[in-house]
This record gives structure tokens, C-alpha cells and sequence, in this order.
């Protein structure tokens, strides 16, 4: 069935080129360490505020242009021309660890220090943001992920009991999910970051906004599945368990709760762009990622300084760029599963 | 009518105590309070810190400390704010219309663009119109309002055409009336055009399939056949009855406008109830914080209130009983 699934999807142009984009964009994160030219806490203070460096072609080989820094109070840097450094491919540079446990330390390209590739030039200490972009990708992209999964489950196990045993379980549960829908979202998040932040170590911020977002995210879903269980309980193969005499929690864990799935994986998959926009949010305002780990909100929210709006340091801005793609490509993902799932659950007009 | 505004606006009572509860409980579970700057200064003498904790109930359990911030909004007192040094109902006060206005002239913004732009996609399905705007809506839903608002800024910082922040001018109190009522438009254009990009393309989601839902109606048929031009068919008879389902979500938008003017707020710099809360969180102004959300889940119910009046208004089959 998955096969099947996989296949109508990939046969549609939208869910083709989304399901390519996520791939590399996954990708990307996960061997962040090997495709960056340098770590991401990696400083350059003389060299803060680089434009990105151009790629020329020079003697047989793919060369970066080398820049000589003429105002430092302005940070304006000139190309010199006819001196370029080659990229050395697949060589030594500084030690990382793959996937958090694999030590290495070849890089896709490098250059010779001390002269610095900056792809997408460099923020205000000279860290290079293409690197920070990469690491900040594993932050965002396994945020969504991790933040869907939690509340899928959240909401199929509250939305599932309140469907089917009814009663005080189902006015207490749509009571709560009325109530956390009906609050501005940012305002509750606020509250439970000041109030969770002295619970959970500084270095597991990951952990906690994952938590803050999805304690607040599964209303959505758990109605929809609440109303799903409803539906389903009356049908016959519900109604044969029963009589069968069938255990209540065989039969919601075993019957019920998974003829939800197609709906939810739908769901999930559409509501991944809204855990990496809170992430973003918060670490835009200072309250989630912190230093020296990077996010894609983080660097936007570094970027919030006149100074780099007057001088117009516009690489800066590439991880909304980077947001942007993701966000569109879930979306799209998302709309090519749900026609390829059940053409039930196809809104109309779209 | 009146019966129903009344248990409507009963209805507000739990929520807030909700609210307000929960909020108060997340606060005082987080560490210090607004008192921890002032006890890290040397020069202030520990009594004087002694008495400010008394006088603001900071020494007794949180359950207490609510029943008596409680016991004073009955009495209308909103508490004192530490960091401005005004009660909060006055900051409140200056803050808030702020909002409401940028709040108000975004959801404007998005009617008025999505509902021509709803109508003239759904009449020709398919056609250029319609591909155009489709694409559109689902990049504008795509963007993250901080980066629009980040956008926006630079654009400012860099042509000059628009203020970066603000909702005055520097010399807005000696401005004629009608020069302030200009400056005050002209700095809220790129507020809102930031937080109404997103409601005008939900808007024109919604309303295009609701269009495309009504065309099917069978009295759309009779009134063509009647020999009603399309433009009357279009915009007297399935705009009115595609607008009702819009209508009822006016106070969800209003949710999303709220949470959403938070990050615009911050940063354009618009001094509104969004940059209020903000700054209070941080600083742990708890007092400030409360009021805020009182003020801003108010709001939200009030505008839910709206939203089902006016369906009442347009839609004669909604009849709220007794």
C-alpha cells in the first residue's frame, strides 16, 4: 500500500518536484558537516560583513576570488582582480562529527586558509553563512518533523478516546481544544517558554520549543480525528468487533484509530511548514535556538540591525529564502498526498 | 438579539478567568519576577524590597497572589507596571488601538483585494486570472510574516519611500489634524501591506471555492436564465451568499491577526499591544502581561461576536433563537 502510494504521488508533477526538493533539502542537513566549508561557530573578525565570494575559472581549476577590505567602518569590500585561490576538493579541514556520532574531518571543498570561501558571504563576526545555513537546516527541517510526530500522536490518542468513549472524556477534551484554538497562539507560547525555560537546560532549547509547539498544536487534529472516530463507530465492521466482543481498546487501537490514517498523514504533512514557522518565530525573537548553534529564525532575527539594511548586506536574508522553499514545498507535498490518498478529503475548488 | 449578545458576552467570563489562570500559573512558575533587576542594584535598600514584595503580594503563594490581582480587576485596577512606572489600564490604553487599528486596516486590505480578485478567478476557472492569483496566494502563504516585515524594512531602510517603524512622526504632536490623520496613514501602508498579504490570500482561498460552490446553486441558473447579466449574477447573488462562510471566520482571522501583529510589531517597530507583550514577557512586567491578555482574548471574543452578527445581518436563514 505504501509502494502504491509512493507511486501515485511520484507520478504527479507537484508531488515530483516537492517530494526532489525535500529530499536535498534533507539531505543537505544531514551532511551538513561534510558539504560546509567550515564549521559554523568558525569567527573571521577581519573579514565581518564579506559579500559573497565570486567562483571564477582560472588555470584548469574552479577558484575563489580573493576580496581586500577597503573601508572597515563600512565593510566594503573590493574584488582583486586576476588573484584567485583554487577550491581543493575533498581535503582535510576542521573535525566534525557526522550525524553527531561519525568523526570526520574531509569537507566537499575547501580552501587554502587563510583565505575563506563565503558562498553566501559572511554575517558580523565573519562566521560563514552558507555553513550556518546547512547546520541551521538540521535545526528547522528536524523541528517540523519531530514536532508533527508528537502531536500526531497527541491528537489521535486524545481526539481517538474522546470520539469513542464519549461523554465527560469528550466535553473535557473539545473543551480544551476549543480553548487553546480560541487563544492567540504566540501569546500562550510566550507564557510557556518563561515558564518552562528554568525546567529544561540551556542546551536542550531544542527540546523544549519542540515540546512548547506541539503541547499547543494538536487541537487541530485531534477534532478532526475525534470527528472521524464518531462516524466510523457506527459503521458495520465496528459493530461486528463489538459483537464479536472485542475488547473497547482493541477496538479503538486496532479498528478505529487506523482508518484515520490517510487523514492524518495528510495532515501531518501539511501542518509540518507551521512547527518550522514557530520555530523560526521563536528563535526570531530571541527565544529559541540560541548561540552558538544556528536556525534559520536565528540568523534572520541577527539580521534585524539597521546597519545591514543601510548597507544593504542582502545574503543575509537567505535563510527566509530557505524557509520560504521549504514551507512551499511541504505545501505542495501535502496537496499531491491528498488527492493521491482519498479524493475524499479533496477541498473543493483547489 | 440582545439575549444572545448578552450570554455571548457571559460566555467571556470563563475563558478569561482561564486564560488569565493559566497564564499567572506559567508565570510564576518561570524563575524571578519583575523585582530581580531592581534586588540586583546595590544601592537599593532591602526593605525598601521587602515592601515592594508586600505591597505587590510577591511573598505570598501564586494561587493567593491571582485571587487578589483578581479581587483588584473587579475594582477595575489592572496593577502597576514595574518597567514604565504607569498603571497598566493607562498603558493598555495607549497600546491597544494601535492594534486594533493596524488589525482593522489589514482585514479591510484583504477584503478589498480577495473579493474582486475571488470573484473574477472563480468566474472563469482555469483561466489566467485564476492560475495567477492561485499561485500568488499560495507564495503569500508560504512567506513567514517576520520575513515579509524584514522584507518591508529593508525596502524602507533602503529607497526611502516609506518610515522604517513607528505610527508618528517625531513632530506629530504639532501637525495640523488633518497632517496627523496623513502622517498616521502614511506610516501604517507598510504594516499593513505586511500582515494583509497573508489574509488576502486565505481570503481568497475561501472565497473562491465558496464562489465556486454557489455557481452551482440552482437559483444561479434561474437568475441566468432570468437574463441577468453575468456581472449582476456575479457579484448581487453569488457574492452575497459566498461572503456568509467568510463572515463567520472573521474572528479566527482576528486570532491570526493578533498573534501574527506580535512579530510584525517587533519588527517594525509599531507601538501596539504586540511589542507591549513582548517586552513585558521579557522583563517579567506580570502585571502587564495579564492585562494584555485579558485585553487581547476581549478582543478576540468581541470580534467573534461581530463576525456573527453581521452573518445574522446578511444571511436571513441565521436566526439566533430567543
Amino acid at each position: 500500500m505504501a509502494a502504491d502510494l509512493l507511486r501515485t504521488l511520484l507520478r504527479r508533477p507537484a508531488g515530483l518536484i516537492s517530494a526532489t526538493l525535500l529530499c536535498l533539502l534533507y539531505g543537505m542537513a544531514l551532511f551538513a558537516p561534510f558539504l560546509s566549508p567550515t564549521i559554523p561557530s568558525a569567527q573571521n573578525l577581519q573579514r565581518t560583513y564579506h559579500p559573497p565570494t565570486a567562483l571564477v575559472w582560472q588555470k584548469g581549476h574552479l577558484c575563489v576570488q580573493l576580496y581586500k577590505l577597503i573601508d572597515p567602518s563600512t565593510a566594503s569590500y573590493q574584488a582583486l582582480p586576476g588573484q584567485a585561490t583554487p577550491l581543493s576538493w575533498f581535503s582535510r579541514g576542521t573535525p566534525y562529527k557526522l550525524f553527531g556520532l561519525i568523526p570526520g574531518d574531509r569537507h566537499l571543498f575547501t580552501v587554502s586558509t587563510p583565505d575563506p570561501v563565503y558562498l553566501l558571504g559572511s554575517d558580523a563576526t565573519g562566521r560563514d553563512v552558507f555553513t550556518r545555513l546547512l547546520y541551521g537546516a538540521g535545526i528547522s527541517l528536524s523541528i517540523g518533523l519531530i514536532g508533527v510526530a508528537l502531536t500526531s500522536f497527541l491528537g489521535l490518542t486524545i481526539g481517538g478516546l474522546a470520539g469513542y468513549l464519549g461523554g465527560w472524556t469528550d466535553t473535557l477534551a473539545m473543551r480544551l481544544t476549543e480553548f487553546l484554538m480560541a487563544v492567540p497562539g504566540l501569546y500562550l507560547l510566550l507564557a510557556l517558554r518563561a515558564a518552562l525555560s528554568s525546567r529544561f537546560p540551556s542546551d536542550a532549547t531544542f527540546l523544549l520549543i519542540v515540546v512548547i509547539l506541539s503541547a499547543l498544536g494538536w487541537a487541530g487534529t485531534a477534532r478532526v480525528v475525534r470527528g472521524l472516530v464518531l462516524s466510523l463507530r457506527e459503521r458495520p465492521f465496528i459493530l461486528a468487533s463489538n459483537i464479536l466482543g472485542q475488547r473497547p481498546w482493541t477496538i479503538l487501537f486496532r479498528h478505529l484509530l487506523p482508518n484515520t490514517f490517510s487523514y492524518l498523514i495528510v495532515a501531518a504533512t501539511l501542518s509540518v511548514p507551521g512547527y518550522i514557522l514557530g520555530e523560526a518565530a521563536l528563535s526570531f525573537l530571541g527565544l529559541g535556538i540560541q548561540e552558538p548553534a544556528s536556525s534559520w529564525g536565528l540568523m534572520l532575527g541577527q539580521a534585524q540591525d539597521i546597519k545591514i539594511f543601510m548597507l544593504n548586506f542582502w545574503w543575509l536574508l537567505t535563510p527566509g529564502v530557505a524557509i520560504i522553499l521549504t514551507v512551499i514545498a511541504f505545501n505542495l507535498l501535502g496537496d499531491a498526498l491528498r488527492d493521491a490518498v482519498d479524493p475524499r478529503f479533496r477541498l473543493p475548488g483547489k | 438579539m440582545t439575549f444572545f449578545i448578552l450570554r455571548r458576552l457571559a460566555a467571556l467570563l470563563p475563558m478569561l478567568l482561564a486564560v488569565t489562570l493559566l497564564v499567572f500559573a506559567l508565570m510564576s512558575l518561570a524563575p524571578g519576577d519583575f523585582l530581580t533587576p531592581v534586588k540586583a542594584q546595590r544601592d537599593i535598600n532591602p526593605a525598601l524590597i521587602a515592601e515592594l514584595q508586600k505591597s505587590f503580594g510577591l511573598d505570598r503563594p501564586w494561587y493567593e497572589q491571582y485571587a487578589l490581582w483578581l479581587g483588584n480587576v473587579l475594582h477595575l485596577d489592572f496593577g502597576y507596571s514595574w518597567t514604565y512606572k504607569v498603571p497598566v489600564a493607562q498603558l493598555i490604553a495607549q497600546r491597544a488601538p494601535a492594534t486594533i487599528l493596524l488589525s482593522l486596516t489589514s482585514l479591510l486590505l484583504a477584503w478589498i483585494l480577495a473579493i474582486p480578485l475571488a470573484v473574477l478567478a472563480a468566474a472563469r476557472p482555469g483561466g489566467w486570472i485564476d492560475r495567477l492569483t492561485s499561485a500568488a496566494a499560495y507564495l503569500a502563504l508560504a512567506i513567514p510574516e517576520f520575513f515579509l516585515a524584514l522584507l518591508a524594512v529593508w525596502m524602507a531602510a533602503r529607497t526611502g519611500w516609506f518610515p522604517i517603524g513607528g505610527l508618528t512622526s517625531l513632530d506629530h504632536d504639532f501637525l495640523s489634524p488633518s497632517s496627523q490623520f496623513l502622517d498616521i496613514a502614511y506610516h501604517l501602508i507598510l504594516p499593513t501591506l505586511v500582515l494583509g498579504l497573508g489574509g488576502v490570500a486565505g481570503t481568497l482561498r475561501v472565497l473562491r471555492a465558496n464562489v465556486l460552490d454557489v455557481l452551482q446553486a440552482e437559483y444561479i441558473t434561474a437568475a441566468r436564465a432570468k437574463g441577468l447579466t453575468e456581472r449582476v449574477v456575479l457579484f448581487r447573488h453569488v457574492l452575497r451568499n459566498a461572503l456568509n462562510p467568510l463572515l463567520s471566520t472573521i474572528g479566527y482571522a482576528f486570532a491570526g491577526l493578533l498573534s501574527g501583529s506580535l512579530l510584525v510589531e517587533n519588527v517594525m517597530n509599531y507601538p501596539g499591544l504586540g511589542r507591549l507583550v513582548y517586552e513585558a514577557f521579557i522583563r517579567e512586567d506580570q502585571f502587564v502581561v495579564l492585562g494584555s491578555v485579558v485585553v487581547g482574548c476581549s478582543l478576540l471574543i468581541v470580534g467573534n461576536l461581530i463576525s456573527d452578527l453581521a452573518l445574522a445581518w446578511s444571511d436571513p436563514r441565521v436566526r439566533y433563537g430567543r
